[in-house]
């Protein structure tokens, strides 16, 4: 894939989850409460751009190891193999659609924000206590990577210097809430 | 081309147009279900507001015996109301998301009608007789004095002004966390399944206080979850056979002989997906949104976000005929997934003998595919087509760059004008169509 169509396909699946994500918000206060098959196709919608997101970010890669193609998706990854959401779209909310960041941006305030790239109005500097936090299906905002770390080796509920207290970034199946 | 579309010799008429005519729809107006009965003379609605109303079709007249009778309002009840779910605190909304008619045993009718968690029984019953003359009670009512009563005398049935009675016989509640999406009336004529997004309940008609699971998809670990039931439904003449279809584009047949628990199916009806058409939006519209068996049960149809498949009970690799209902959204998705389009769950349904699908589309269109003939029309129900008796005309999408006359453009269609509900006389070529208010109904010119 040419650096300039993987670009294409990286801004479209951002823009596809943030108005996933939207949806999702949307449907918590819908008459009925959550339909679970809708929050499950959202959720199988998010996958699918998320993995697009993935590939297409590695096909940006300048040594160009592994290109990215935008078919066969694989949908049918083994459960425990599902990798969380990549932690620089936590980081590109800014780039999302205003209301999108600004529900991201209250999920976690414990952990390192990008500061320079969140506009005043939405740095949150409330300290929520865990029973009022924010539903599970949000995506975490984690630490920047330092240069040279891999995100993908760290397990669940690890520790970093620096890092408090943080809530493990959960995967996408856990969109669906628990009925 | 013949005109008229569907099966070769049939002109479709506008007949009549049931519902308000603003613009302005209030939400409890908007139709949820269309559902003629066995014979074909009662057609009820429900509506988001929860009610039910039912047409009768006047008898022909002998007066024009080539016109059909009209449908006019028989009975209008409200059949489910709001509620709250303390535990939860969620809101149960009263939608009446399906009704079905229970085959007529006596003068009476009986239908079943469901919302997201409760199934009622509904009896309706026409009343016009009365008794008059009682011993111990005045006309109005009011008990006599017993010292003032001499004579006896036997009470006599006098008519009065027809009065059509709805009332609740039996409540179905409290057997679904889930979502109900469907009811099916079994032909032992005893019991019938109520579906959610996870489960199937068996239920005797006369007991209310407990159901048999007999399908259950839940996963141990909900973060597993792949796939839930869209639709499901008895056969129409085997009792032990039902299909239940899956967001996954799966329809299950099981055969309630083989265990209490139908987890395992008999037969799974599954087409591979063509990689072609791969995209982010490949697995919503593979959904499947209804399931409908063929009247005579060798087939059945299934119907997705933008075809219609039909399937041979026999085969389960593929279906035997593949309808495009509006394959032009297909480089749309991307809109109709922001728009919430492309969550619609349209219905289908078959004619009395099996020859033509019907489903419905957008800008008030909807669709017939003639199997035998393999033609395929599309007509619009609007009001500015609804002069009494006018014919329809077939209407035509322009996909390419060019545009002829009276063709309309991909990018004009109205999506929020959708037809998603729509029946068809067990019997006759009558159809009735349900747009977000109101109801058209048509049938086919009698020369």
């Amino acid at each position: 894939m040419s650096f300039a169509t993987a670009m294409e396909v990286n801004v479209e699946a951002r823009r596809i989850l943030a108005v996933s994500i939207s949806k999702l918000y949307a449907s918590r206060s819908q008459r009925g409460g959550l339909r679970l098959h809708r929050s499950l196709l959202l959720s199988m919608v998010m996958r699918s751009a998320r993995d697009i997101y993935h590939s297409s970010r590695e096909s940006e890669q300048p040594n160009g190891e592994q290109p990215a193609t935008e078919e066969p998706m694989d949908t049918n990854c083994d459960p425990k193999e599902k990798a969380r959401l990549t932690p620089d779209l936590a980081d590109t909310s800014a780039d999302m659609a205003p209301g999108v960041s600004d529900k991201l941006d209250e999920s976690d305030c414990d952990i390192t924000e990008d500061k320079e790239n969140l506009s005043p109005a939405k740095q949150s500097r409330k300290r929520r206590g865990k029973a009022s936090a924010a539903p599970d299906f949000l995506p975490s905002k984690r630490a920047r990577l330092e240069p040279g770390e891999e995100r993908y080796a760290a397990p669940v509920g690890s520790c970093r210097a620096g890092v408090g207290d943080y809530r493990s970034a959960l995967t996408l199946n856990q969109v669906i809430p628990a009925f | 081309m013949r005109p008229g579309g569907g099966s070769s010799d049939v002109q479709w008429c506008f007949s009549q147009v049931k519902g308000a005519m603003d613009d302005d729809v209030a939400e409890a107006d908007i139709i949820s279900t269309v559902e003629f009965n066995q014979s074909g003379e009662l057609l009820a609605t429900g509506d988001k507001g929860g009610r039910v109303v039912i047409f009768q079709q006047e008898p022909e007249s002998k007066n024009q015996p080539l016109r059909r009778g009209e449908y006019n309002v028989y009975s209008t009840f409200q059949s489910h109301e709001p509620e709250f779910d303390y535990l939860k605190s969620l809101e149960i909304e009263e939608k009446i998301n399906k009704i079905r008619w229970l085959p007529q045993k006596n003068a009476a009718h009986f239908l079943l009608s469901t919302n997201d968690k409760t199934i009622k029984l509904w009896k309706i019953s026409e009343r016009d007789k009365r008794p008059e003359g009682y011993n111990l009670k005045e006309e109005d009512g009011r008990y006599k004095d017993p010292n003032t009563i001499t004579a006896l005398r036997v009470p006599v049935l006098t008519p009065m002004d027809l009065m059509v009675e709805a009332s609740p016989r039996r409540v179905f509640a409290n057997a679904h966390t889930y979502h109900i999406n469907s009811i099916s009336i079994n032909s032992d004529c005893e019991t019938y399944l109520s579906a959610d997004d996870l489960r199937i309940n068996l239920w005797h008609q006369e007991i209310t206080d407990r159901s048999f699971n007999i399908v259950d998809i839940k996963p141990a670990n909900m973060e597993d979850l792949t796939e839930v039931i869209t639709a499901a439904e008895f056969h129409p003449n085997q009792c032990n056979t039902f299909v239940y279809s899956s967001s996954k584009g799966t329809i299950r047949m099981c055969d309630m002989r083989a265990s209490a628990l139908c987890d395992k199916h008999t037969k799974l009806f599954e087409e591979p997906e063509d990689p072609n058409n791969r995209s982010f939006f490949s697995e919503i519209i593979s959904s499947i949104s209804d399931v409908k068996f063929s009247n005579n049960g060798r087939y059945m149809m299934t119907r997705d976000y933008l075809s219609i498949k039909i399937w041979d009970l026999c085969m389960e690799t593929r279906p035997v005929e593949t309808y495009q209902v509006h394959e032009y959204l297909r480089s749309k998705l991307c809109s109709l997934y922001e728009n919430d389009c492309i969550f619609d769950k349209f219905e289908c349904c078959w004619n009395g003998n099996d020859s033509v699908v019907m489903t419905g589309s957008y800008n008030n269109f909807f669709r017939m595919f003639d199997r035998g003939y393999q033609q395929d029309v599309t007509y619009e129900a609007s009001r500015e087509n609804s002069r009494p008796r006018s014919i329809l005309k077939p209407r035509k999408i322009s996909t390419g760059g060019k545009r002829k006359k009276d063709e309309i453009s991909v990018d004009s269609l109205d999506f929020s004008k959708k037809i998603i509900h729509t029946a068809w006389h067990p019997l006759d070529n009558i159809i009735a169509v349900a747009t977000t208010n109101n109801l058209y109904i048509f049938q086919d010119k009698l020369n």
